[in-house]
This record gives structure tokens, C-alpha cells and sequence, in this order.
């Protein structure tokens, strides 16, 4: 790829008379400022204890990517973020996720409220196939009852905040599972974007996208970053180098070191993150 | 393969693939031969059917009641079918989709799986049995046959085909699909309603059709429950209904000809009906196939 580490980000954005036409409210009014800090983390499957003793935050206004090869436990940490851990049966989870200062394992927090606060893309997309191109974005407003005046207005800016309205404006109605791959997984971004979450997590977002698609979701980041908090599983090293600006290094379900990614990637402190950025094993 | 065998060895001919290709063949062929036995075997049924059936059908067939000599037609024994299966319908579908959802949606994997083991024992249990099992429940008690009774039993022969058809529906709707509904917020009822039903929802019209389709033949569940009937129009439920299995066999019984000609008549109607019905299905599970192959 023709791009070094942290250009994605001073990339020049889309001109701003592409958001001018959309309503006041909604995406271009929020602002990162939430911060998730991972305490003593641990997840299991039954007996495979997958995660363990993870400390970690993501900081608001920066992107965390989180690195390591396959099987470590990225994804299962990062559901413990939105708590989609514990949909599957027989997993559990001990330590503490807070939401600023606010644990989400709670007994007094809801479910609903944490998913509504921490949005989430998949790895592959996963538009509803039944729904139109409007009503995916709709639907998590309609799941958590927003009043039907506003939809329309939400769903526009939610389009345009995942880069996708000047492409499907014309078609709106028809069904999201008839967009390239790359637009159905900006649609999914929007889908999360529309009820304004304060996180993003994101799980291999680009792994099934060709590279151009991949190139505009990483500048989607570096735009969204300003406006929700961000945390990114990745397999592309160079994918971490350019979209975030701390990355953390798990193995075997720990988390063996996290930093700056400029340092990350040339001069980290643990020699097995060393051995894996420079493709050593993994 | 008249090539002669050069030195190339894509060119090469020897016997093993003489043999391989002589195996393909002969499964090929057989293969074949069962397909043609099995669309025989329904041509043949179909078109008996007809030829016998044809003749008795006219105008007077659909409009006239079922008569013991002569004359006379079906039209009340078509009424009748329709509201005991109706009835019998509206039973067994909106309960059959609840236990599929549960089973596929809410269930731990044990007590799925037991559920689905019932259902099949269900599905296997003979309908005579069944027709029994009502008789003493309903008909005994109170004292007459009825159009209620014959639903009844019908709704049981139809409940485990619809929960085992939803059932396999329900699973086929892929699992990040119920995910992203989960992560936006949406509850586990929620997502089942919005997202994974709307999703399988022509599947599950096509399990239901199959049902009606073949509820509607059953006349076993009928015979104990609603088959003493008198030649009139009979709409309430709480009477024994007139309909179009029972009628076909008490004319097969009869010594007159011309009730011999309407049962091979009302026989045609009635696999007419379950035709239509499954061509409607075809058309719905097409639809399911091509909507949850663009989800996968
Ligand atoms: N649904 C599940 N049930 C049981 N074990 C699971 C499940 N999902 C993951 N695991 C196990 O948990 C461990 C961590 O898996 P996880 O999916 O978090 O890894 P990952 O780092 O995301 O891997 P990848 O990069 O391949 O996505 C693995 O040992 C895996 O086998
Ligand atoms: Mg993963």
C-alpha cells in the first residue's frame, strides 16, 4: 500500500458543502469525550479462560487498535466492552468495564443503555435483509423509540457521517443487502452511528473489503474519531499504523503491552511485540 | 475417445477412467429413472383422477349439497372443509410459531433438542390415533361430533409440521444478523420480531401452506369427530360439519354409480386444492432461499 503510517488521518477531508446540506442536529455535533477503561479484565468460555487481567483504556478523540494474532482474545474483549459477551451461552466475565466512571457490569445498569452508549461494526456486514437502505439506519432509532419526526433527519446525517449519503441518497428505499460490500459495511457504521453512541468498537471492520473500500472506512476513522471514541481490532499492521494512535498488543488473552503506535511498531518494549509487528510469528 | 493414445498424458486413455465414466453413467442413469418413477407415479394418480373425476364436475357440483342418490354436489362439503381447516389453522399456526421461535430463538440446546424429538414422535403418531385421542377428550363428553372436535384433531396433525418448519427457517437466518439487532440495543424479543422473523417470514408461510395442504386431506381425525352429518350448508363449529374428505369416502361406499363418478369428482377438487397450495409454497421458499443467500 502506497501510504505511510498516520497519513490517513491528515487526509484531506471530503469538502464541508457535503455535511452543509444536512439538518443542524446529530452527527456533526458530538464530540469524543468518553473515556473506557478495561480493569483487571477476564472472560471465559466455559473452562477456556480467553481473556485475562486486561488493563486498558480507550481514550477519547484518539483511535486504540488492538493487535495480536489469531485466537487471542481480541474480539472476545472488546464484546465485554458492549457486553455482547455475555449473548453466548456459557460465557462469563469478572473485572471491571467503565464507561467513564461508571462500571457497566453493574447490576443497576441495563443491557439496552450499555449498547446504546457503545456501538459496534462486525467483521463482515451485516445489513438486515429485509430492510431498506433507510430503515437499517433506522433501526436501532426504532429499538430504542425515537420519536418518528426526527428519523429522517437522523438517518441523513448518520449517512453522511459514515460517508455514504452522496452515494445512496437516490435510493433509500431500496434494500441494503443490494450495496458493494464496502458500502453495506458503511452502512453498518451508519446503522451504529445513528443512535449516537459515545464509543465505536470495531471488529476487523475491513477484513472482507477490498483495499479502496478499506481506504475510505480508515478515513471514515480518522474523521469519526473526533466524534466518538474509538477502539479497532485489526490483523493489517499497516492498517493499526494508519489509522490509530495508540495500539495494544495481546497474546493468549493477555494484553502484553500497549503504546503509542509509532512506538508500537519501531521500537516497543516487550520482545514478543516486537517479534510479531515485524512479522516474526503470528 | 477414438483419440489415439499419444505420449501426452492428458491424451492418455486407460481403463480406469473408461471405468469412471461407465460408473458415472450407469448412477446417472439410474438416478434418472427413479426421478421419471417418482413424477410417473403423481402423473398417473393426477390423471386417473381426472378421468374418472372430470365428468361429475359442472356448476351444480359446486353450488348443490352432498346428496345420499342422485343429483346433488359438494358445495357444503367444500364450505365445511374450509372453515374445519380454517379453524383447524388458526389453531395450530400461531402455536406452532411460538414453539419454533422458542426453540430456535430462546431454548437451551437440551431442551430444544427435547422439544424437537417431541414434535417428531408427534409428527409420527398415527392420525387414527390422534382421532381417537379427541373423540374421547371431546366428542364423548359432550355428546355429539362436531366441527370443533374435527379442527381440533387436525390442529395436532398439523402443529409439529409447522414448529418443525419454522424451526428449521428460524436456524437458517444467520447469526450476525441476530447480532447487529442485539448490539444496536433491541432485546432478544425485539430482534426476534424486527429483524430474524421478517427475515424468515416466507419460509414459514411455506411450512404453514404445506400444513393446510395437507390438513385439508386428512380424513382419518374426521371420521370420528365430524362425519354424521345432514346434506345441509353447516357453518357452526359446535354441529358436525359437512366436508370434502368424509364425503369422499361415504360416496366411494355407495352402490350408486353416478356417487362413485362424485367421489373421483370431489377426489380431483381436493388434489386440485393441494396443488395450488403447494405452488403458492414453492414461490414463497424461493423467496425465503433468495433472501437469506443474499444474508449469508
Ligand atoms: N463462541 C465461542 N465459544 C467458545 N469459545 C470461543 C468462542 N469464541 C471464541 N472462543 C475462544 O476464545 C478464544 C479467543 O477468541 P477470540 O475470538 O476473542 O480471538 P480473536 O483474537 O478475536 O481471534 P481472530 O483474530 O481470529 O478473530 C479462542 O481460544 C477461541 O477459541
Ligand atoms: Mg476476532
Amino acid at each position: 500500500m502506497p501510504r505511510s503510517p498516520g497519513e490517513a488521518e491528515s487526509a484531506p477531508r471530503p469538502p464541508e458543502s457535503q455535511t452543509m446540506s444536512g439538518p443542524p442536529a446529530g452527527i456533526e455535533e458530538m464530540h469524543a469525550t468518553r473515556h473506557v477503561r478495561l480493569e483487571d479484565l477476564n472472560a471465559y468460555y466455559g473452562s477456556n479462560h480467553a481473556v485475562k487481567d486486561v488493563n486498558l483504556s480507550f481514550e477519547p478523540g484518539r483511535v486504540t487498535a488492538i493487535i495480536g494474532p489469531s485466537g487471542c482474545g481480541k474480539s472476545t474483549m472488546v464484546r465485554c466492552v458492549n457486553r455482547m459477551h455475555e449473548e453466548i451461552p456459557g460465557a462469563r466475565s469478572d473485572g471491571h468495564v467503565l464507561l467513564d466512571d461508571v462500571d457497566l457490569h453493574a447490576s443497576n445498569v441495563d443491557v439496552v443503555s450499555v449498547r446504546r452508549l457503545v456501538g459496534m461494526v462486525f467483521q463482515k456486514p451485516n445489513p438486515f435483509p429485509t430492510m431498506s437502505i433507510s430503515d437499517n439506519v433506522a433501526s436501532g432509532l426504532r429499538f430504542t423509540g425515537t420519536p418518528r419526526g426526527e428519523i429522517s433527519d437522523r438517518v441523513e446525517s448518520a449517512l453522511e457521517g459514515a460517508g455514504l449519503w452522496n452515494e445512496v441518497k437516490d435510493r433509500l428505499s431500496s434494500p441494503g443487502m443490494g450495496l458493494s460490500g464496502g458500502q453495506q459495511q458503511r452502512l453498518c457504521i451508519a446503522r451504529a452511528l445513528a443512535v449516537e453512541p459515545d464509543v465505536l468498537l470495531m471488529d476487523e471492520p475491513c477484513s472482507a473489503l477490498d483495499p479502496v473500500a478499506t481506504l475510505k472506512i480508515e478515513e471514515l476513522i480518522g474523521q469519526l474519531k473526533e466524534k466518538v471514541t474509538i477502539a479497532i481490532v485489526t490483523h493489517n499492521m499497516q492498517q493499526a499504523g494508519r489509522v490509530a494512535d495508540t495500539t495494544a498488543f495481546m497474546l493468549d488473552g493477555e494484553l502484553i503491552e500497549v503504546g503509542p503506535t509509532d512506538k508500537m511498531f519501531t521500537t516497543p518494549d516487550d520482545d514478543r511485540t516486537e517479534q510479531y509487528v515485524t512479522g516474526k510469528f503470528g | 475417445m477414438s483419440q489415439p493414445a499419444g505420449t501426452h498424458p492428458l491424451l492418455a486413455t486407460n481403463g480406469n477412467l473408461r471405468r469412471r465414466h461407465a460408473v458415472n453413467r450407469a448412477v446417472e442413469i439410474s438416478a434418472w429413472i427413479a426421478a421419471l418413477l417418482a413424477v410417473a407415479v403423481l402423473a398417473l394418480v393426477i390423471t386417473s383422477v381426472a378421468v374418472k373425476g372430470i365428468s361429475s364436475i359442472n356448476i351444480d357440483f359446486f353450488t348443490k349439497n352432498t346428496a345420499n342418490f342422485g343429483g346433488g354436489g359438494i358445495g357444503n362439503a367444500i364450505v365445511g372443509s374450509a372453515i374445519i381447516v380454517g379453524v383447524a389453522t388458526l389453531m395450530a399456526v400461531p402455536l406452532g410459531i411460538l414453539v419454533a421461535i422458542y426453540t430456535s430463538e430462546f431454548a437451551g440446546q437440551r431442551s430444544a433438542f427435547a422439544i424437537r424429538y417431541v414434535l417428531d414422535i408427534l409428527n409420527g403418531v398415527p392420525t387414527i390415533v390422534t382421532a381417537i385421542f379427541i373423540f374421547g377428550l371431546i366428542v364423548v363428553p359432550q355428546g355429539k361430533q362436531s366441527g370443533f372436535a374435527g379442527s381440533v384433531a387436525l390442529a395436532i396433525v398439523m402443529l409439529p409440521l409447522i414448529a418443525r418448519s419454522c424451526h428449521e427457517v428460524l436456524t437458517l437466518v444467520p447469526g450476525a444478523v441476530k447480532e447487529a439487532g442485539l448490539a444496536l440495543g433491541a432485546s432478544r424479543w425485539r430482534t426476534t420480531l424486527s429483524v430474524v422473523i421478517p427475515t424468515a417470514i416466507s419460509g414459514m408461510i411455506t411450512g404453514a401452506l404445506l400444513a393446510v395442504a395437507r390438513a385439508a386431506g386428512e380424513t382419518a381425525p374426521l371420521l370420528l369427530t365430524t362425519s354424521i352429518f345432514p346434506d345441509l350448508v353447516q357453518t357452526s363449529p359446535g354441529q358436525a360439519i359437512p366436508n370434502i374428505p368424509v364425503t369422499i369416502f361415504k360416496y366411494s361406499e355407495s352402490p350408486d354409480p353416478t356417487k362413485h363418478a362424485q367421489a373421483w369428482g370431489a377426489a380431483l377438487i381436493l388434489i386440485l386444492f393441494v396443488l395450488l397450495i403447494s405452488i403458492i409454497a414453492r414461490t414463497f421458499s424461493a423467496r425465503t432461499r433468495r433472501r437469506l443467500g443474499a444474508a449469508r
